[in-house]
């Protein structure tokens, strides 16, 4: 491991140029309120300051320094442009209990946002409230109980969830007090109608489902499975974890769904997380409209105001504290107006354009995919199975190895139907010579992992951590760090 | 190769059972599942008491790659589980059908054991599958 800051500190060492003015610190703040002891703070010069966090820096795997095919992920590039016009000072400085009066730009550009995403989406009404994708999913599956139980039918308590879902789905649904029914995915990669036939009925209270699925395929009989669920008097909920697929192609709306959730850090390019603000607005057909959480803007006479309690009293209430991560709301709302509604289009274009065309080298090269006979999406699964059989080297080993080739892994081990799958998607936003190199590392180690196996099977050799210990990073969680003093 | 004693019986969904002389039925998951799953890092059992039909679910193994259901290929009442697991969920990787097997049903009746597959046809099975 390396040295924490703490480890370089020195009594007595500060960079004094840095330090603010006692004066300007304490302000009006009363003396007995004042501390009587000095924070535990690393004492350090600037230049050591510098140093440390250039160099921890420099370990960053990150979109801005390699390609990052992580599949379902959606790891695009963020375009500067957002960010530098989202930190505009009339942005930054705004009060969350500014009055409306003089919020109307911050407001309009909410509203817009929000008539943007119904458009994308074909839904008739939306909240931005929601603070991440997951809970855009808990408030999505909450309004299909409210709706449920306004109707006076408290007999639905399962909600269906294909088994190639995220977990997130099945943990939302049992959030909301659902039991969860798993329904098996046919050979080709499409929900098994019959087993969903066997499944519905009237305990149904919705399916959760994406589409294109986590397999990397498009749902073809989507329409179907809205019938078969509209029929029993369920609802259907729509994963927009990949969204980036179908944007300006196809619309949840258009298949049947009635409510959805948006990743505005998968496709509208907003920051991932990490823990960090997030965003999950949660879109709604007509039937669900009355439960949107609040808070919403709305637009009256050109004027833009919050909604009240008073205005939509079947809300679902509210989930976060003000409206929500408005910086965030606010870079997509950029990224929206920068592209438009053509280059919107071309994001579902060449998302599925470079997946296919990465798909197809693979294929080419001798790798094994597990759909063969279907087209791609915005990603696709290749499974190391057949080179795991006959060299013993695994999808974690080739995952390793490629960052020493300067790649970040795709996902590995999911969906957990493939197995020693890697999930790859790369987005619209990387070039034909960055797929191009994607492929020769992954021929150049299975050329390794034949001659040279232990090569692939220790790696990765060029970073500053080997192999860690999953199992105690899982059971014995430790991310805090305490003073010796 | 995966690990298939011949004196137990399996189902299609990766669990042993082992009929013991006072009659009840002992449940575990079977090395190949163990293998597919990766180290676990957590398992959650069933409640002592509670009666299971063959085919519930009947708690979760967890590892570094993936949560799993695991179901009671036995109808009985659940009446013991391995406390062990909590502290020591790799017992069911180190050793699954020995130290790391799961819980304890009281049949209803044997018939139901008696369907469940030997180890022929559920080495038949993952064979198949791979």
């Amino acid at each position: 491991m390396s040295q924490t800051i703490f480890d370089k500190s020195t009594a007595g060492r500060h960079a004094g140029s840095q330090l603010p003015k006692l004066s300007e610190v304490q302000g009006d703040i009363p003396a007995n309120l004042h501390r009587k002891t000095k924070p535990l703070l690393p004492e350090v010069s600037e230049m050591q300051t510098v140093r440390h966090y250039t160099q921890l820096s420099k370990k960053n795997f990150s979109i801005d320094t390699h390609f990052y095919p992580l599949g379902s992920c959606t790891m695009k590039y963020n375009p500067r442009g957002v960010h530098k016009a989202a930190s505009m000072s009339e942005f930054l400085q705004r009060h969350p209990y500014q009055l409306e009066s003089s919020s109307q730009g911050f407001l309009e550009c909410i509203y817009e946002l929000q008539e943007y995403l119904k458009d994308v989406t074909g839904m008739k009404g939306i909240s931005l409230a929601p603070m991440a994708g997951s809970q855009g999913e808990f408030a999505g599956v909450a309004m299909i109980r409210a709706y449920h139980e306004a109707r006076g039918d408290f007999e639905r308590s399962e909600i269906l969830v294909p088994d190639a879902a995220h977990g997130t789905n099945p943990a939302s649904a049992v959030m909301c007090g659902y039991k969860v029914h798993e329904i098996p995915t046919g050979p080709e990669g499409d929900i098994d109608l019959e087993a969903l036939k066997a499944a519905v009925g009237p305990k149904t209270a919705g399916i959760m489902l994406t589409n294109p699925s986590t397999l990397g395929v498009f749902e073809r009989r989507i329409q179907e499975v809205s019938r078969i669920i509209h029929q029993a008097g369920g609802l259907l909920y729509y994963d927009g974890a990949n969204l980036n697929a179908i944007l300006g192609e196809v619309k949840p709306g258009d298949m049947g769904f009635d409510v959805m959730h948006l990743n505005l850090h998968k496709t509208f390019a907003t920051p991932h997380g990490g823990g960090g603000p997030g965003a999950g607005p949660v879109a709604v057909g007509e039937r669900l409209k009355p439960y949107l959480p609040l808070p919403m803007v709305t637009k009256e006479d050109n004027h833009y105001r919050w909604l009240t309690p008073e205005d939509c009293p079947n809300s679902i209430g509210r989930l976060s504290a003000f409206a929500g991560n408005t910086g965030i709301l606010l870079r997509a709302y950029i990224y929206i107006r920068m592209l438009g509604r053509k280059g919107l289009k071309r994001v579902g274009e060449f998302s599925t354009l470079n997946a296919n065309y990465l798909m197809a080298k693979l294929k080419q090269a001798g790798f094994t995919l597990a759909y063969p006979k279907r087209r791609a999406s915005h990603e696709f699964i290749i499974t190391i199975n057949p080179e795991k059989k006959k060299l013993n080297v695994n999808a974690m080993d080739f995952a390793k190895r490629l960052l020493d080739y300067g790649f970040h892994a795709p996902t590995t081990y999911f969906p957990l139907l493939v197995p020693e799958c890697l999930l790859i998607e790369p987005t619209e936003t990387e070039s034909k010579n960055e797929l191009d190199a994607f492929v020769d590392a992954l021929i150049k180690i299975r050329k390794e992992a034949e001659t040279d196996p232990d090569l692939v099977r220790n790696a990765p050799h060029t970073m500053p951590v080997k192999r860690l210990d999953d199992v105690k990073a899982a059971r014995e969680l430790n991310l805090r760090w305490k003073s010796k003093d | 190769m995966s690990n298939v004693p011949s004196e137990l019986r399996y189902s299609d969904t990766h669990e042993w059972a082992r009929l013991e002389d006072d009659g009840t039925i002992v449940i575990g998951i079977t090395d190949h599942a163990q293998h597919l799953l990766g180290d676990l890092v957590f398992v959650e059992l069933p409640d002592e008491g509670i009666e299971l039909k063959g085919g519930d679910e009947a708690g979760v193994v967890e590892s570094v790659k993936a949560a799993s259901d695991f179901y009671s290929p036995i109808t009985g009442e659940v009446v013991e589980v391995n406390e062990e697991l909590q502290d020591s969920p790799a017992l069911v990787n180190t050793d699954p059908y020995g130290d790391g097997w799961l819980f304890r049903i009281q049949p209803e009746d044997t018939s139901e054991f008696d369907a469940l597959l030997d180890a022929d046809a559920y080495n038949e099975q993952i064979s198949e599958e791979e």
